[in-house]
């Protein structure tokens, strides 16, 4: 499991070749190397999807058809950290805009957009299915629950704080 | 089961919830605590056990003790600096900590109308252990089958039961089941549907984080019953949790030799792998998924051929949900006679519900058919968390709608829920007090579904949009007269014109809150009042000064610089400013922020 987004490392194009070359002989092997793709960059880098097709044999404008109809799939970068505010029904319920409000506030990242330092991408979901721990962000793949705005705060704080002592080490 | 052990072990168990949810609320730490007081301690005759989802939700961090004699206890909303009293107290000491155990009759009232057959294991094994599993009477099932069934006497076994889809639809499942198993072909398939894609449902990420063998299980018994050979899981990739344990699970039946070659020395094979879905709603429609895996944009197409006849790859295909393949095995073990003694004439068995919302206990149950809506929210639920009246449940999702709270004592069956207008689905339930605005809910729902349509079927890529802009307006404040009727007539267009259930079903929140409360559409349209006060656009935020001590927290979070004031002095809200969100009102622990 990635723990932390891995963005902005340098494209590799042996990385993405071989991820192709792993699944061209695989029926349906688009999706999971698109996967994998993104597991390795945090996107799609246009550049995959030209190795995707020339290694695959399907045409590029399908796969940029596949990765534009599923949500997973982005084609740009994300930052440092990525939290997707979930937008389920509960928590919609218990108060999600102002969550997602309070998120913005504290990173200063607008919803589908990346922090000016590249630290916080934030996007919208649909529902994360923790429902009963409502409302909810996933940072990095972990699940953060009963939220307050305050709290989501606080959260965004200890990142940027952690980030802070890491560095001026 | 496996406590029962711990009973002859002579030994003490202490189990910690660790799904999803528990992770959430801080699982991780309080089990390390515990592991280090445990050591510290030097305690050895106490086994400390990962667990899945014990269903109480609400009361995460869960952690369950069991003495040698079998006495159960369990603690709620553990924190790390808890354990050390727990461990000292009970563990060493021999007595309870009373005031971090959850009292025995909430327990009671919580379980007493329950029947556990999906979630037998959940909260109990070690979901990585596929010994935990075995010792619970796990691939038992298969073996039985495998010895002494023929694929049409396992089949008939599952159309007894009166088994039905637990993905929504209630299609029997014996019947697909059959339908496959008599389609000509050498090679069939089993797909597992696990893309919950519901907003308020977490039922099968429970199951699979919790008990992932029974779903593995089921699946075995399934490609037997049809003759398949090979199976897919096709489970969300906002689920890593759910995809890890299987990946865990899978690599450990394939170890014991029930998955593979020959499987336990018998003429059958059966492999499965995992498919990550890549997040569109519309996949959870079973032609939808075949796209999917088969590596394209999942977009559902006509029916028949049924994936039965030609599926994945062309070739006949059975798909499950998660809860359906789940009861297989506990239906084989156990015989439908077992099974069907639960629930109603035409709705047999349990049905597992995600419940959340507005609700004082949510989490995870499992009741049987037939139970009402009332006994599901009041004696399980333990009624609104919020102490306002319990106005209406949501039912099925996106696809379902809202029956509202004069009909609670509607029975929980497939047929039942239909005549309202909403579903049974696959078991989101959710909660809804008088603070929730139907129009709000509609739109909610709308906006849903009109960004996840496929697009393929124009009623339901245009028309969800159309409702969509005519709700919006009304939740503003800009409905016209003649909105209603238009939303109705919408309504039953894209219902008629969609090709799959989620252009089919997308208006039944729309029409459900149009039948159940007509008066709140009215009152947005001409008295251009929201009776919930959430409409952003029909409220106003006040600052009560009596109340304010002017300790300046709502101007901090107000994201329009609303909000003005000198400390120690009631502050106040420019309304030309204030952007409605609420933040305020919610930031404020004094309750000095009133709307109206």
């Amino acid at each position: 499991m990635v723990t932390k987004a891995k963005a902005r490392e340098e494209l590799s194009l042996s990385v993405i070749d071989a991820i192709a070359h792993k699944h061209n002989e695989q029926p349906g092997a688009v999706i999971p190397a698109l996967q994998e793709i993104q597991e390795a960059y945090g996107y799609v880098p246009p550049v995959a999807i030209e190795r995707i097709a020339e290694n695959i044999g399907v045409p590029a404008s399908e796969i940029y058809g596949i990765v534009t109809f599923y949500a997973q799939f982005r084609l740009e970068p994300v930052g440092e950290n990525l939290l997707k505010v979930c937008h389920g029904t509960a928590c919609h319920l218990s108060g999600a805009e102002r969550i997602a409000e309070a998120v913005a506030q504290a990173t200063g990242a607008k919803e589908g957009q990346t922090s000016q330092d590249g630290k916080f991408t934030i996007e919208r979901v649909a529902c994360l299915g923790c429902c009963s721990l409502a409302p909810c962000v996933m940072i990095n793949n972990e699940v953060h629950g009963r939220l307050t705005p305050e709290s989501v705060n606080k959260i965004v704080s200890e990142i940027q704080e952690a980030e802070k002592l890491a560095q001026a080490k | 089961m496996s406590w029962e052990r711990d009973r002859r072990n002579g030994n003490w168990a202490v189990r910690v919830g660790l799904a999803s949810c528990g992770l959430a609320a801080g699982g991780q730490k309080v089990y390390d605590a515990l592991s280090a007081q445990l050591n510290a301690h030097g305690l050895r005759n106490v086994e400390l056990k990962r667990t899945g989802c014990m269903g109480l939700c609400y009361r995460e961090v869960l952690v369950e003790v069991t003495s040698p004699q079998g006495k159960r206890i369990f603690y709620k909303n553990v924190t790390p600096e808890q354990v050390q009293r727990i461990v000292e107290e009970h563990l060493v000491g021999g007595k309870p900590v009373a005031e971090l155990v959850i009292p025995n009759d909430e327990i009671d009232s919580l379980l007493s109308k329950q029947k556990r057959i999906v979630l037998r294991n959940c909260g109990i094994i070690d979901p990585e252990s596929i010994d935990d599993y075995i010792e619970a009477g796990g691939y038992k099932a298969i073996q039985t089958v495998l010895q002494s069934r023929s694929p049409r006497e396992v089949t008939d076994e599952i159309t007894r039961s009166g088994l039905r889809g637990r993905g929504g639809a209630g299609f029997p499942t014996g019947l697909k089941w059959g339908f496959a198993r008599k389609s000509p072909g050498n090679q069939k398939y089993v797909i597992c549907n696990a893309d919950e894609g519901d907003p308020g449902a977490f039922m099968d990420r429970s199951v699979l984080e919790s008990d992932p063998h029974s779903v593995i299980e089921g699946m075995l018994i399934a490609g037997y019953a049809i003759g398949a050979s090979e199976g897919y899981i096709y489970v969300r990739a906002e689920y890593p949790m759910a995809i890890h344990r299987l990946e865990i699970a899978l690599e450990q039946a394939r170890e014991r030799g029930f998955i593979g070659d020959g499987i336990l020395g018998y003429d059958f094979d059966f492999n499965i792998g995992i498919r990550q879905g890549a997040g569109a709603f519309v996949c959870g429609e079973e032609t939808a998924l075949i796209m999917s895996i088969e590596g394209r944009r999942g977009m559902p197409r006509f029916r028949p051929p049924f994936p039965a006849q030609s599926g994945l790859w062309g070739k006949p295909t059975n798909i499950n949900n998660v809860e359906t393949l789940a009861n297989v095995p506990w239906i084989i073990l156990n015989g439908a006679n077992a099974f069907n003694v639960h629930g109603t004439e035409k709705s047999k068995g349990t049905k597992v519900f995600a419940l959340a919302g507005k609700i004082a206990r949510g989490g995870l149950i499992e009741v049987p058919m037939g139970i009402s809506l009332k006994e599901i929210v009041f004696d399980i639920g333990g009624g609104t968390s919020s102490g306002l009246d319990f106005k209406a449940v949501q039912i099925g999702g996106p696809s379902g709608g809202v029956i509202p709270a004069s009909l609670a004592d509607l029975p929980v069956d497939y047929e039942s829920i239909n005549q309202t207008g909403a579903i049974m689905g696959s078991g989101g339930l959710i909660v809804m007090d008088e603070s929730a605005c139907m129009v709000d809910v509609a739109k909610f729902f709308l906006n849903f579904t009109q960004d996840e349509s496929c697009g393929k079927c124009t009623f339901c890529r245009i028309g969800t949009l159309r409702i969509l802009e005519v709700l919006d307006r009304i939740s503003k404040g800009e409905g016209a007269p003649g909105d209603i009727e238009r939303l109705q007539e919408l309504a039953q267009a894209v219902k008629k014109a969609s090709l799959c259930g989620l252009g089919q079903t997308a208006p039944n929140p729309v029409l459900t809150t149009l039948k159940y409360f007509r008066g709140e559409y009215e009152a947005h349209i001409n008295e251009r009042k929201c009776p919930a006060k959430k409409c952003q656009a029909l409220i106003t935020y006040e600052i009560i000064p009596a109340k304010c001590p002017g300790c300046g927290l709502c101007a901090k979070y107000c994201p329009a610089d609303a909000i003005s004031g000198e400390r120690k002095k009631p502050y106040v809200i420019d309304p030309e400013k204030c952007i409605r969100c609420g933040m305020c009102m919610s930031v404020c622990r004094l309750g000095a922020i009133s709307v109206h």
